[in-house]
Protein backbone atom coordinates (compact mmCIF):
# COMPACT_ATOMS: atom_id res chain seq x y z
CA UNK A 1 0.00 0.00 0.00
CA UNK A 2 1.13 3.52 -0.81
CA UNK A 3 1.61 5.57 1.76
CA UNK A 4 0.79 9.49 1.72
CA UNK A 5 2.93 12.30 2.26
CA UNK A 6 3.61 13.22 5.66
CA UNK A 7 1.62 10.17 7.42
CA UNK A 8 4.42 10.08 10.25
CA UNK A 9 4.01 13.48 11.40
CA UNK A 10 0.36 12.96 11.20
CA UNK A 11 0.22 10.42 13.54
CA UNK A 12 3.13 12.06 15.61
CA UNK A 13 0.89 14.72 16.28
CA UNK A 14 -1.79 12.59 17.54
CA UNK A 15 0.16 10.90 19.94
CA UNK A 16 1.57 14.41 20.95
CA UNK A 17 -2.13 15.21 21.46
CA UNK A 18 -2.78 12.01 23.83
CA UNK A 19 0.06 12.58 25.80
CA UNK A 20 -0.42 15.98 26.54
CA UNK A 21 -3.84 15.01 27.81
CA UNK A 22 -2.61 12.93 30.65
CA UNK A 23 0.15 14.49 31.15
CA UNK A 24 0.80 15.40 35.19
CA UNK A 25 1.61 18.79 35.41
CA UNK A 26 0.99 21.22 38.54
CA UNK A 27 -2.85 20.91 40.45
CA UNK A 28 -2.91 24.98 40.01
CA UNK A 29 -3.11 24.80 36.14
CA UNK A 30 -4.91 21.18 36.31
CA UNK A 31 -8.58 22.78 35.93
CA UNK A 32 -7.11 25.06 33.02
CA UNK A 33 -5.47 22.08 31.15
CA UNK A 34 -6.31 22.85 27.47
CA UNK A 35 -8.33 19.81 25.35
CA UNK A 36 -4.89 18.96 23.45
CA UNK A 37 -6.96 16.04 21.38
CA UNK A 38 -10.23 17.94 20.30
CA UNK A 39 -8.05 20.96 19.48
CA UNK A 40 -5.40 18.74 17.25
CA UNK A 41 -8.51 16.86 15.81
CA UNK A 42 -10.48 20.34 14.81
CA UNK A 43 -7.87 21.56 13.05
CA UNK A 44 -6.68 18.63 10.96
CA UNK A 45 -10.26 18.19 9.83
CA UNK A 46 -10.91 21.61 8.62
CA UNK A 47 -6.75 21.59 7.14
CA UNK A 48 -6.86 18.27 5.35
CA UNK A 49 -11.40 17.06 5.62
CA UNK A 50 -10.48 14.39 2.86
CA UNK A 51 -7.95 12.62 4.78
CA UNK A 52 -8.81 12.96 8.41
CA UNK A 53 -12.38 11.95 8.73
CA UNK A 54 -14.83 10.43 11.62
CA UNK A 55 -12.75 7.24 11.36
CA UNK A 56 -9.54 9.14 13.05
CA UNK A 57 -12.30 10.70 15.02
CA UNK A 58 -13.60 7.54 16.26
CA UNK A 59 -10.47 5.87 16.74
CA UNK A 60 -9.04 9.17 18.95
CA UNK A 61 -12.43 9.31 20.79
CA UNK A 62 -11.70 5.35 21.92
CA UNK A 63 -8.32 5.69 22.37
CA UNK A 64 -8.90 8.96 24.90
CA UNK A 65 -11.76 6.89 26.55
CA UNK A 66 -9.01 4.01 27.38
CA UNK A 67 -6.46 6.99 28.59
CA UNK A 68 -8.76 8.09 31.05
CA UNK A 69 -10.93 4.80 31.71
CA UNK A 70 -14.24 6.76 30.74
CA UNK A 71 -16.87 4.44 30.30
CA UNK A 72 -16.30 3.21 26.27
CA UNK A 73 -17.14 5.45 23.99
CA UNK A 74 -18.47 7.94 25.47
CA UNK A 75 -15.29 10.48 24.10
CA UNK A 76 -15.52 9.18 21.07
CA UNK A 77 -19.44 10.12 20.50
CA UNK A 78 -18.63 13.58 21.54
CA UNK A 79 -15.86 13.96 19.44
CA UNK A 80 -18.13 12.79 16.72
CA UNK A 81 -20.55 14.83 17.11
CA UNK A 82 -17.85 18.13 17.18
CA UNK A 83 -16.49 16.55 14.14
CA UNK A 84 -19.74 17.23 12.25
CA UNK A 85 -19.88 20.82 12.24
CA UNK A 86 -15.98 21.15 11.65
CA UNK A 87 -16.26 18.93 8.65
CA UNK A 88 -19.89 20.40 7.57
CA UNK A 89 -18.08 24.11 6.98
CA UNK A 90 -14.47 23.70 7.07
CA UNK A 91 -14.31 25.93 4.42
CA UNK A 92 -15.77 28.88 5.88
CA UNK A 93 -14.14 28.32 9.32
CA UNK A 94 -10.82 27.72 7.50
CA UNK A 95 -11.24 31.59 5.72
CA UNK A 96 -12.39 32.81 8.90
CA UNK A 97 -9.71 35.22 11.15
CA UNK A 98 -8.30 34.05 13.91
CA UNK A 99 -10.31 35.32 16.42
CA UNK A 100 -13.57 34.14 14.94
CA UNK A 101 -12.11 30.86 14.81
CA UNK A 102 -10.92 31.36 18.07
CA UNK A 103 -14.09 32.11 19.16
CA UNK A 104 -15.89 28.66 16.94
CA UNK A 105 -13.25 26.74 18.51
CA UNK A 106 -14.75 27.41 21.87
CA UNK A 107 -18.04 26.53 21.23
CA UNK A 108 -17.68 23.60 19.54
CA UNK A 109 -15.26 22.53 22.70
CA UNK A 110 -18.07 23.62 24.94
CA UNK A 111 -20.14 21.28 23.34
CA UNK A 112 -17.83 18.32 23.05
CA UNK A 113 -17.69 19.14 27.43
CA UNK A 114 -21.34 19.13 27.78
CA UNK A 115 -21.99 16.27 25.63
CA UNK A 116 -19.23 14.74 27.77
CA UNK A 117 -20.93 15.46 31.10
CA UNK A 118 -24.34 14.63 30.26
CA UNK A 119 -23.05 10.80 29.02
CA UNK A 120 -21.07 10.69 32.62
CA UNK A 121 -24.27 12.33 34.17
CA UNK A 122 -26.65 9.35 32.95
CA UNK A 123 -24.74 6.34 32.82
CA UNK A 124 -22.23 7.33 35.75
CA UNK A 125 -23.97 9.82 37.48
CA UNK A 126 -21.38 12.39 37.76
CA UNK A 127 -22.61 15.81 39.26
CA UNK A 128 -21.57 18.65 37.41
CA UNK A 129 -18.75 21.27 38.88
CA UNK A 130 -18.06 24.31 37.21
CA UNK A 131 -14.47 23.71 37.05
CA UNK A 132 -15.39 21.52 34.68
CA UNK A 133 -15.52 23.95 31.28
CA UNK A 134 -12.54 26.38 32.86
CA UNK A 135 -10.67 24.04 29.80
CA UNK A 136 -13.47 25.45 27.36
CA UNK A 137 -11.49 29.33 28.16
CA UNK A 138 -8.16 27.99 27.69
CA UNK A 139 -8.54 25.71 25.17
CA UNK A 140 -9.76 28.89 23.21
CA UNK A 141 -6.82 31.34 24.21
CA UNK A 142 -4.28 28.93 22.77
CA UNK A 143 -6.49 28.04 19.28
CA UNK A 144 -4.19 30.70 17.39
CA UNK A 145 -1.01 29.55 18.21
CA UNK A 146 -1.53 25.86 17.94
CA UNK A 147 -3.25 27.00 14.38
CA UNK A 148 -0.10 28.83 13.18
CA UNK A 149 2.11 26.15 14.66
CA UNK A 150 0.25 23.44 13.06
CA UNK A 151 -0.23 25.26 9.65
CA UNK A 152 3.92 25.76 9.77
CA UNK A 153 4.07 21.69 11.39
CA UNK A 154 1.74 20.97 8.07
CA UNK A 155 3.50 23.00 5.38
CA UNK A 156 7.02 21.90 6.69
CA UNK A 157 6.26 18.06 6.30
CA UNK A 158 3.82 18.08 3.37
CA UNK A 159 1.10 16.70 5.13
CA UNK A 160 -1.63 17.16 2.14
CA UNK B 1 -5.14 5.77 -2.52
CA UNK B 2 -8.62 7.60 -2.12
CA UNK B 3 -9.71 7.39 1.54
CA UNK B 4 -12.44 5.12 2.71
CA UNK B 5 -15.08 7.66 2.37
CA UNK B 6 -14.77 10.00 -0.43
CA UNK B 7 -17.08 9.28 -2.83
CA UNK B 8 -19.41 6.94 -0.40
CA UNK B 9 -22.01 7.84 1.36
CA UNK B 10 -23.00 11.37 2.44
CA UNK B 11 -21.59 13.92 5.45
CA UNK B 12 -24.54 13.31 7.58
CA UNK B 13 -24.85 9.31 6.99
CA UNK B 14 -21.46 8.59 7.84
CA UNK B 15 -21.60 10.87 11.11
CA UNK B 16 -25.16 8.64 12.16
CA UNK B 17 -22.84 5.05 11.01
CA UNK B 18 -19.83 7.02 13.40
CA UNK B 19 -22.55 7.59 15.94
CA UNK B 20 -24.00 3.97 16.18
CA UNK B 21 -20.56 2.36 16.46
CA UNK B 22 -19.82 4.78 19.75
CA UNK B 23 -23.32 4.13 20.66
CA UNK B 24 -22.63 0.14 20.48
CA UNK B 25 -19.41 0.28 22.45
CA UNK B 26 -20.71 2.24 24.89
CA UNK B 27 -23.98 -0.17 25.41
CA UNK B 28 -21.44 -2.86 25.05
CA UNK B 29 -19.29 -1.56 27.79
CA UNK B 30 -21.54 0.19 30.35
CA UNK B 31 -24.75 -2.26 30.14
CA UNK B 32 -22.98 -5.63 29.14
CA UNK B 33 -19.61 -5.02 30.88
CA UNK B 34 -18.48 -7.17 27.79
CA UNK B 35 -15.15 -5.17 27.11
CA UNK B 36 -12.88 -5.83 30.32
CA UNK B 37 -10.64 -8.13 27.78
CA UNK B 38 -10.88 -5.28 25.15
CA UNK B 39 -9.79 -2.63 27.61
CA UNK B 40 -6.86 -4.74 29.23
CA UNK B 41 -5.62 -5.34 25.51
CA UNK B 42 -5.96 -1.67 24.40
CA UNK B 43 -4.58 -0.42 27.97
CA UNK B 44 -1.55 -2.70 27.18
CA UNK B 45 -1.05 -1.01 23.89
CA UNK B 46 -1.80 2.54 24.87
CA UNK B 47 0.55 2.55 28.03
CA UNK B 48 3.83 3.62 25.83
CA UNK B 49 2.33 6.67 25.61
CA UNK B 50 1.43 6.77 30.02
CA UNK B 51 5.34 6.24 29.95
CA UNK B 52 5.98 8.93 27.74
CA UNK B 53 3.43 11.16 29.68
CA UNK B 54 5.83 10.92 32.33
CA UNK B 55 9.65 11.05 30.65
CA UNK B 56 9.64 14.50 31.07
CA UNK B 57 8.89 14.54 34.80
CA UNK B 58 11.47 11.77 35.26
CA UNK B 59 13.68 13.70 33.39
CA UNK B 60 13.52 16.35 35.16
CA UNK B 61 13.75 15.04 37.96
CA UNK B 62 16.84 13.04 37.19
CA UNK B 63 18.21 16.50 36.41
CA UNK B 64 17.73 17.90 40.17
CA UNK B 65 18.97 14.56 41.06
CA UNK B 66 22.13 15.34 39.05
CA UNK B 67 22.39 18.77 40.55
CA UNK B 68 22.38 18.26 44.21
CA UNK B 69 25.22 18.85 46.17
CA UNK B 70 27.20 17.08 48.36
CA UNK B 71 26.28 18.48 51.10
CA UNK B 72 22.34 18.66 50.79
CA UNK B 73 22.69 14.57 50.08
CA UNK B 74 24.63 14.21 53.53
CA UNK B 75 22.35 15.99 55.11
CA UNK B 76 19.32 14.23 53.36
CA UNK B 77 20.94 10.67 54.42
CA UNK B 78 21.59 12.09 58.22
CA UNK B 79 17.59 13.00 58.00
CA UNK B 80 16.82 9.95 56.71
CA UNK B 81 19.11 7.67 59.13
CA UNK B 82 17.70 9.68 61.99
CA UNK B 83 14.11 8.68 60.33
CA UNK B 84 15.10 4.89 60.05
CA UNK B 85 16.38 4.90 63.68
CA UNK B 86 12.93 6.15 64.71
CA UNK B 87 10.86 3.86 62.81
CA UNK B 88 12.68 0.92 63.79
CA UNK B 89 12.10 1.43 66.94
CA UNK B 90 8.45 1.79 66.56
CA UNK B 91 8.79 -1.37 64.74
CA UNK B 92 9.89 -3.19 67.42
CA UNK B 93 7.41 -2.10 69.85
CA UNK B 94 4.80 -2.94 66.85
CA UNK B 95 6.11 -6.41 66.55
CA UNK B 96 5.72 -6.70 70.23
CA UNK B 97 1.90 -5.69 69.86
CA UNK B 98 1.17 -7.92 67.16
CA UNK B 99 2.70 -11.29 68.74
CA UNK B 100 0.52 -10.61 71.80
CA UNK B 101 -2.80 -9.53 69.64
CA UNK B 102 -1.95 -12.81 68.00
CA UNK B 103 -1.75 -14.87 71.37
CA UNK B 104 -4.68 -13.27 73.35
CA UNK B 105 -7.07 -14.30 69.91
CA UNK B 106 -5.84 -17.20 70.52
CA UNK B 107 -7.06 -17.24 73.56
CA UNK B 108 -10.34 -15.91 72.96
CA UNK B 109 -10.76 -18.55 70.17
CA UNK B 110 -11.18 -15.91 67.30
CA UNK B 111 -9.13 -15.93 64.08
CA UNK B 112 -5.30 -15.03 64.26
CA UNK B 113 -4.43 -11.98 61.64
CA UNK B 114 -2.27 -13.04 59.30
CA UNK B 115 0.34 -10.93 57.38
CA UNK B 116 -0.59 -8.57 54.39
CA UNK B 117 2.30 -8.51 51.58
CA UNK B 118 3.03 -5.00 49.82
CA UNK B 119 4.67 -3.56 46.74
CA UNK B 120 5.50 0.38 45.87
CA UNK B 121 4.39 1.50 42.57
CA UNK B 122 4.80 4.86 40.84
CA UNK B 123 1.92 6.93 39.19
CA UNK B 124 2.25 6.92 35.60
CA UNK B 125 -0.42 9.38 34.83
CA UNK B 126 -3.25 11.20 36.06
CA UNK B 127 -7.11 11.08 34.41
CA UNK B 128 -7.95 14.52 34.39
CA UNK B 129 -12.11 14.81 34.10
CA UNK B 130 -13.47 16.11 37.66
CA UNK B 131 -15.45 13.43 37.56
CA UNK B 132 -13.45 10.22 37.21
CA UNK B 133 -10.63 10.67 39.75
CA UNK B 134 -8.26 8.06 38.51
CA UNK B 135 -4.85 7.14 38.48
CA UNK B 136 -2.18 5.06 36.43
CA UNK B 137 -0.16 2.67 38.00
CA UNK B 138 3.11 1.15 36.86
CA UNK B 139 2.09 -2.31 37.90
CA UNK B 140 0.33 -4.45 36.17
CA UNK B 141 -0.97 -8.38 35.97
CA UNK B 142 2.18 -8.96 35.39
CA UNK B 143 3.07 -8.14 39.33
CA UNK B 144 0.33 -10.01 40.19
CA UNK B 145 -2.14 -6.73 40.90
CA UNK B 146 -5.47 -7.71 40.64
CA UNK B 147 -8.73 -5.98 40.35
CA UNK B 148 -10.89 -5.18 43.52
CA UNK B 149 -6.61 -4.53 45.00
CA UNK B 150 -6.29 -1.75 48.11
CA UNK B 151 -3.85 0.90 47.69
CA UNK B 152 -2.68 2.65 49.82
CA UNK B 153 -0.34 5.96 50.74
CA UNK B 154 1.71 6.46 53.63
CA UNK B 155 -0.97 8.19 55.49
CA UNK B 156 -4.06 6.27 54.43
CA UNK B 157 -5.83 4.31 52.09
CA UNK B 158 -5.75 5.97 48.94
CA UNK B 159 -8.40 3.74 46.30
CA UNK B 160 -8.39 -0.05 44.62
CA UNK B 161 -7.69 -0.83 41.39
CA UNK B 162 -10.53 -0.85 38.65
CA UNK B 163 -8.67 -2.58 36.00
CA UNK B 164 -5.29 -4.36 34.89
CA UNK B 165 -3.38 -4.42 31.66
CA UNK B 166 0.11 -6.15 31.90
CA UNK B 167 2.55 -3.54 33.06
CA UNK B 168 0.12 -0.63 34.43
CA UNK B 169 -3.13 -1.01 36.28
CA UNK B 170 -5.86 2.34 36.81
CA UNK B 171 -6.61 2.84 40.59
CA UNK B 172 -10.13 4.79 41.27
CA UNK B 173 -9.70 7.55 44.13
CA UNK B 174 -11.67 7.36 46.95
CA UNK B 175 -13.14 10.55 46.54
CA UNK B 176 -14.18 9.75 42.42
CA UNK B 177 -17.92 10.49 42.87
CA UNK B 178 -18.71 6.67 41.89
CA UNK B 179 -16.63 5.14 44.89
CA UNK B 180 -18.14 4.75 48.53
CA UNK B 181 -15.89 3.12 51.59
CA UNK B 182 -17.45 2.08 54.37
CA UNK B 183 -15.56 3.20 57.59
CA UNK B 184 -15.39 3.29 61.23
CA UNK B 185 -14.75 5.78 63.69
CA UNK B 186 -11.74 5.17 66.21
CA UNK B 187 -13.17 6.69 69.05
CA UNK B 188 -16.55 5.13 69.26
CA UNK B 189 -17.11 2.53 66.41
CA UNK B 190 -20.14 4.06 64.87
CA UNK B 191 -19.60 2.84 61.20
CA UNK B 192 -20.47 5.05 58.43
CA UNK B 193 -20.67 5.12 54.84
CA UNK B 194 -17.92 7.97 52.75
CA UNK B 195 -19.18 8.68 49.71
CA UNK B 196 -16.54 10.71 47.59
CA UNK B 197 -17.80 14.06 45.38
CA UNK B 198 -15.42 14.66 43.08
CA UNK B 199 -13.06 16.59 45.06
CA UNK B 200 -10.17 15.63 46.01
CA UNK B 201 -9.90 17.41 49.29
CA UNK B 202 -13.53 16.39 50.82
CA UNK B 203 -15.67 12.77 51.20
CA UNK B 204 -18.85 13.43 51.86
CA UNK B 205 -20.72 10.71 54.55
CA UNK B 206 -24.37 9.57 53.83
CA UNK B 207 -27.21 8.56 55.96
CA UNK B 208 -25.63 10.07 59.22
CA UNK B 209 -28.90 11.21 61.35
CA UNK B 210 -28.48 14.39 63.58
CA UNK B 211 -28.52 12.75 66.72
CA UNK B 212 -25.01 11.24 65.78
CA UNK B 213 -22.54 11.13 68.02
CA UNK B 214 -19.40 11.62 66.14
CA UNK B 215 -18.01 15.04 66.06
CA UNK B 216 -15.18 17.53 64.58
CA UNK B 217 -11.68 15.71 64.40
CA UNK B 218 -12.45 12.44 64.78
CA UNK B 219 -10.93 9.87 62.66
CA UNK B 220 -12.45 7.09 60.71
CA UNK B 221 -10.42 3.93 60.03
CA UNK B 222 -11.78 1.06 56.98
CA UNK B 223 -14.06 -0.97 58.16
CA UNK B 224 -12.72 -4.02 56.87
CA UNK B 225 -16.83 -4.90 55.75
CA UNK B 226 -17.17 -4.99 52.00
CA UNK B 227 -14.17 -7.39 51.72
CA UNK B 228 -12.12 -4.90 49.68
CA UNK B 229 -10.15 -2.67 51.91
CA UNK B 230 -8.75 -4.42 54.97
CA UNK B 231 -9.66 -3.88 58.55
CA UNK B 232 -7.82 -0.35 60.56
CA UNK B 233 -6.17 1.71 57.97
CA UNK B 234 -6.61 5.35 58.90
CA UNK B 235 -8.93 7.35 55.88
CA UNK B 236 -10.45 10.22 56.73
CA UNK B 237 -10.93 12.82 59.49
CA UNK B 238 -14.46 14.83 60.02
CA UNK B 239 -14.08 18.47 59.22
CA UNK B 240 -17.41 19.51 58.98
CA UNK B 241 -20.71 18.54 60.30
CA UNK B 242 -23.87 20.51 59.63
CA UNK B 243 -26.60 19.84 61.85
CA UNK B 244 -29.11 21.47 60.29
CA UNK B 245 -33.04 20.39 60.82
CA UNK B 246 -34.65 21.01 57.72
CA UNK B 247 -32.46 18.55 55.96
CA UNK B 248 -33.24 15.03 56.60
CA UNK B 249 -29.63 13.86 57.63
CA UNK B 250 -26.97 15.62 58.99
CA UNK B 251 -24.24 16.58 56.37
CA UNK B 252 -20.99 15.47 57.22
CA UNK B 253 -17.64 16.20 55.34
CA UNK B 254 -14.16 14.19 56.07
CA UNK B 255 -11.15 15.16 54.63
CA UNK B 256 -8.98 11.69 53.63
CA UNK B 257 -5.22 11.63 54.99
CA UNK B 258 -3.87 10.56 51.81
CA UNK B 259 -2.59 13.70 49.90
CA UNK B 260 -4.78 12.58 46.54
CA UNK B 261 -3.69 15.31 45.03
CA UNK B 262 -0.24 14.96 44.67
CA UNK B 263 -0.06 11.04 44.70
CA UNK B 264 3.34 9.91 43.73
CA UNK B 265 4.43 6.73 45.26
CA UNK B 266 1.80 4.41 45.81
CA UNK B 267 1.59 0.62 48.01
CA UNK B 268 -0.11 -2.08 46.52
CA UNK B 269 -1.44 -4.35 49.28
CA UNK B 270 -2.40 -7.67 49.36
CA UNK B 271 -4.54 -8.81 51.97
CA UNK B 272 -3.78 -12.20 53.57
CA UNK B 273 -6.29 -14.26 52.63
CA UNK B 274 -6.07 -13.00 49.29
CA UNK B 275 -6.53 -15.43 46.32
CA UNK B 276 -3.41 -13.64 43.72
CA UNK B 277 0.00 -13.49 45.41
CA UNK B 278 2.88 -10.77 44.65
CA UNK B 279 5.67 -11.49 42.05
CA UNK B 280 8.38 -9.16 42.77
CA UNK B 281 10.87 -8.61 39.79
CA UNK B 282 13.96 -9.29 42.26
CA UNK B 283 14.17 -10.64 45.62
CA UNK B 284 15.63 -7.08 47.16
CA UNK B 285 11.68 -6.02 47.42
CA UNK B 286 9.47 -5.40 50.50
CA UNK B 287 9.16 -9.06 51.02
CA UNK B 288 8.51 -9.79 54.69
CA UNK B 289 7.12 -6.89 56.10
CA UNK B 290 4.34 -7.88 58.82
CA UNK B 291 1.22 -6.17 59.00
CA UNK B 292 -2.10 -6.04 61.19
CA UNK B 293 -4.29 -6.90 57.92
Amino acid sequence: MWVKSGLLPLLFSYVLALVLTIMPIPAVLEPWRPDWVSLVLIYWLIAIPHRVGFGTVLIMGLLTDILMGSTFGIYATALVLVAYPALRHFQRIRNYSLTQQLLIVGVLIFVKRVIVYELEHVLNDAVFNLPYLYPVLSSAIIWPWLFLILRRYRRRYLIR
Amino acid sequence: MKSLFEHGPSLSTRLLLALIVAGTLMFLDHRLQTMQPVRSFLSTATAPVQYLAVLPEEMMDRLVYLATTRSALREDNQRLRDELLGLQMAVQRLNFLENENARLRQLLGSEVRAASRRMAAEVVSVATDPFSHQVVINKGYQSGVYEGQPVLDNRGIVGQVISVARSTARVLLIADQSHAISLRAERNDIRVIAQGTGSLTQLELSFIPHSTELKEGDVLVSSGLGGVFPEGYPVAEISVINRDERLQYAQVFVTPFAQLDRVRTLLLLWPADAQEQPIYEDAVEVDEVNDVG
